[in-house]
């Protein structure tokens, strides 16, 4: 683990990676939305509308586990110190602020036709708003030199917001076990899925092909973070040489 | 202990408190950041009358009665335990019906009805084709 910690043995997996992870996750995510769009029959009781599930639950999973695993990045920043850590951080909190709007705005798009509403403060839509500017926060903290450190990394700050961020993670997927709430409870639990078999396997092409591209555009990230702290680096070492 | 496992051990310690303070604060909320109230928890008079408030339940089978005037619909809200009288005038959202989950703006009349001034559709967890006939019998109740 910690031989990947290293930016050059990491760059070696990730620039051969990017491109395969880019292109399964479109190729999965187009068959994805074909199946769930023209192969399945529509709901039983909200018929064409709940197809856009198959974007709207991928949106939902790599919002919340966009920020998940930033937490962790931000913990392993905190103890153990690996810059890469903390470019994972700063790299992944783009797509998850990305996906978290895509999950509400699809939502909202949801709740028009089938609640009769474009947005209610229920439980579960608060939660995931607080989620989406939790993403905006961190986003602008890291974004200054506060909130980086040296070589592109959180500073201790920046991964004490995330971790802190980390406890409205849960409170979205209990919100609507917790509270009454207009959002429906969970379909998909460790117990088995009450979404019908023959409604069910799209939502696997698109929730695999989201995954897919949201570690691609990671990876792009990281390298990118990597690649302008390089150039940082000369540039102050040709000042220095120049003094 | 080596400095960075006195890190792991603050660190953990630390994210137990946060996690310790979300739950208890969570569960302080537990009444508060409900989205409706159900009919068990204002019946009896509980809910004072003319006070705006949201109601939540499902629509009593064979309930919903169409009033005289085309616009106004009367039907019976209930969470299994207890029930309380609707009345709204207006267009209600296409999923709304009989034996289906429903979110109702309003308040309390002296007489016992709720009269709504906006009614959302609830639906449950359930996606299934169309053409599945009965309801698999060990499928949950949908929970309003």
């Amino acid at each position: 683990m910690h031989a990947y910690a290293n930016p050059t043995r990491f760059l070696a997996i990730a620039r051969p990676l990017t491109p395969w992870l880019l292109g399964l996750g479109l190729f999965l995510v187009l068959a994805g939305a074909w199946a769930g769009l023209t192969q399945v029959p529509g709901d039983y009781k909200q018929g064409e509308t709940a197809r856009i599930l198959y974007v709207h639950v991928p949106s939902a999973w790599l919002g919340m586990g966009g920020w998940t695993s930033l937490a962790l990045a931000g913990l392993i920043q905190l103890v153990w110190r690996h810059p890469l850590s903390g470019i994972a951080a700063r790299a992944i909190a783009v797509p998850g602020m990305l996906f978290t709007a895509l999950c509400l705005a699809t939502g909202s798009i949801w709740g028009k036709p089938t609640w009769g509403t474009w947005w209610e403060w229920d439980g579960r839509m608060t939660s995931m708003l607080v989620l989406l500017f939790l993403y905006a926060g961190f986003i602008a903290l890291t974004n200054g030199d506060e909130g980086q450190r040296q070589g592109g990394s959180l500073s201790r700050g920046a991964a004490i917001y995330a971790l802190v961020g980390a406890i409205n993670i849960p409170i979205i997927n209990r919100s609507v076990v917790w509270w009454n709430s207009l959002h429906q409870g969970p379909s998909i639990t460790l117990r088995g899925s009450s979404i019908d078999n023959a409604l069910l396997w799209p939502l696997g092409l698109t929730l695999l092909g989201f995954s897919l591209l949201f570690g691609a555009i990671v990876l792009m990230r990281m390298r990118r973070i990597i690649a302008d702290n390089r150039v940082a680096a000369r540039l102050r070492r040709l000042a220095d040489e120049e003094d | 202990m080596k400095a960075k496992h006195q890190r792991l051990v603050l660190a953990l310690f630390a994210v137990a408190g946060i996690a310790g303070a979300g739950v208890l604060g969570a569960s302080a909320l537990r009444d508060e950041a409900a989205y409706f109230r159900t009919p068990v928890e204002i019946q009896g008079g509980k809910a004072a009358v003319g006070e705006p408030m949201r109601l939540g339940g499902m629509v009593a089978a064979g309930s919903i009665q169409r009033q005289s005037d085309g616009l106004t619909i009367r039907f019976v809200a209930t969470d299994g335990k207890a029930s309380v009288p609707v009345e709204f005038t207006g267009i209600v959202p296409d999923l709304f019906g009989e034996e289906g989950g429903m979110v109702a703006d309003g308040r309390m009349r002296a007489d016992g009805t709720f009269v709504a001034d906006r009614i959302l559709a609830k639906h449950d967890e359930r996606y299934m084709p169309p053409q599945m006939g009965e309801m698999p019998k060990n499928m949950k109740a949908p929970t309003a």
